[in-house]
Order: structure tokens, then sequence, then C-alpha cells
């Protein structure tokens, strides 16, 4: 299997190499991306009960007779 | 660039790509750091590309705000996310432009981090993300590494490490 590697730049050479990640590396970058994953769920979810309660107050604001342009200046 | 910029260390994703593009032996010498990247990552849709100061991805806050012209979603996070990598299911050569601002890094304060991010994607719903982030630690940083969340940073992908004098 191959192992996942990184770009190592020395500021005090310029010299880069390219190494594999460490054991611990590995299990950090998938505590990362695991961690990531929860966010972007819990980002997801914000964005989609915003965007439904705009959607039902815009609806609310129609019924009582505003026009289209009349919400959006609001 | 001003004369006050100066460039430290460049490198550039090779074609078997990196999972992380690290930068050590940061000299001690300038006021404040900028990190400038280019990145295209290997997953279908954008990854996340989160920040590991001195080899630490612990005991980072910070706020951010992400629109995509189509909604906008901002929010507080205990986590380390400072960029992105565009993905490959757009269209190719596009790469996420970004620049991190670190003040002060060798300070025995607390390091902040402001991040401007444009996801570039040739398409309507290209996306913009921006963070300010803290590193709740003293220690001067000497490494900086950016590490992608899933896959590894794409060929061409490109990293630049300036140090900025408050003085020529």
């Amino acid at each position: 299997m191959t192992m996942p590697t990184k770009l190592v730049v020395d500021c005090s050479t310029g010299v880069t190499t390219e190494v594999e990640l460490t054991a611990e590396e590995i299990a950090q970058r998938e505590a990362d991306a695991a961690a990531y994953a929860e966010q972007k769920a819990a980002e997801d979810a914000a964005a989609a009960a915003k965007a439904e309660a705009k959607a039902n107050a815009e609806a609310k604001l129609a019924a009582l007779g505003l026009t289209a342009d009349e919400i959006a200046a609001l | 660039m001003a004369l006050t910029y100066v460039a430290i260390a460049t490198t550039t994703v090779g074609s078997g790509g990196s999972a992380n593009i690290e930068f050590t032996s940061i000299p001690q010498t300038y006021t404040d750091l900028l990190l400038v990247s280019s990145l295209r990552g290997s997953q279908n849709g954008a990854t996340l590309a989160g920040l590991a100061l001195n080899g630490s991805t612990a005991s980072f806050t910070g706020r951010y705000i992400y629109g995509d012209g189509q909604s906008t979603v901002s929010g507080s996070d205990g986590g380390n996310v400072v960029n992105y990598a565009t993905g490959i299911s757009v269209t190719a050569n596009a790469f996420t432009n970004a620049y991190s601002y670190i003040p002060n890094y060798t300070s025995s304060n607390y390091k902040s981090i402001s991040s401007d991010v444009v996801l570039e994607q040739n398409q309507s719903t290209n996306a913009m993300f921006l963070s300010a982030t803290l590193w709740s630690n003293t220690a001067a940083i000497t490494s900086l590494s950016l590490n992608v969340s899933a896959g590894t940073f794409a060929q061409y992908s490109t990293a630049t490490l300036y140090g900025i004098k408050a003085t020529v």
C-alpha cells in the first residue's frame, strides 16, 4: 500500500523533500477529517434551516399581499 | 510586492500529489508571515485544508464566513481550517487561491491568523471563505503546515511563505 506523502520545505536551505507521513500523522489526519465532516454537516444543517425559515417568512409575507419586489426590499 | 515582503521559500506539488505542504526552520527574523497558496485537490468536491503550527493542530478557535453566490454560512468553530483545495469535478486547471496572514509570529502571545480564500471553479457558484483564527499557544512559530483533509493536493499546487519586515 502506498503511503501518503508530504512536502517538507526547509526554509534555512530552500531544499524541498518528499517524505511519507508517519503513523501518528496519518492518525491525526483521519481525526481531522472526521472533525471536518462533523463541522460541515453542522454548517449544512444550519444553512438548510436558515433557507427554510426564509422561505416560510416570504410565503407568509406573500399571503399578506406583499409583492416579490416588496419582500426583497425588506 | 513591496520591498518589505521577502519570499522565504516556495514549493510546487509534483505528479504524485502530496497530503501536506510543510515549511520548517522558519527564520525568526521577520515581523509577520504571509502564506500564499494555489491549491487543487484529488477529490471530486472541494476539500478543506487545515493549518498545523509547530506540528500541532490543537488549540485553534475561530470564526468564518463562507458564501458561494447562492447561500452564505457563518459561524464559530474549534478547528484549524484556514483554506480549501478545488475539487476535480470542476474545470481543469482551476485552483483555490488564498492568503493567510500571521502577525507577530515570534511573540510569546497567542497567534492570530486571518485568511482570505477564493475557491475558483470557473462556474457560477465560485465560493469565498474568510476566517479569523486564534492559535492559543505562546510558542514562536518555527514550522507551518497545510494539511488537506482528504486525498492529496494535486500536481501544480503551490505555496509560498513570505516574511514581512516592518521596515526595509
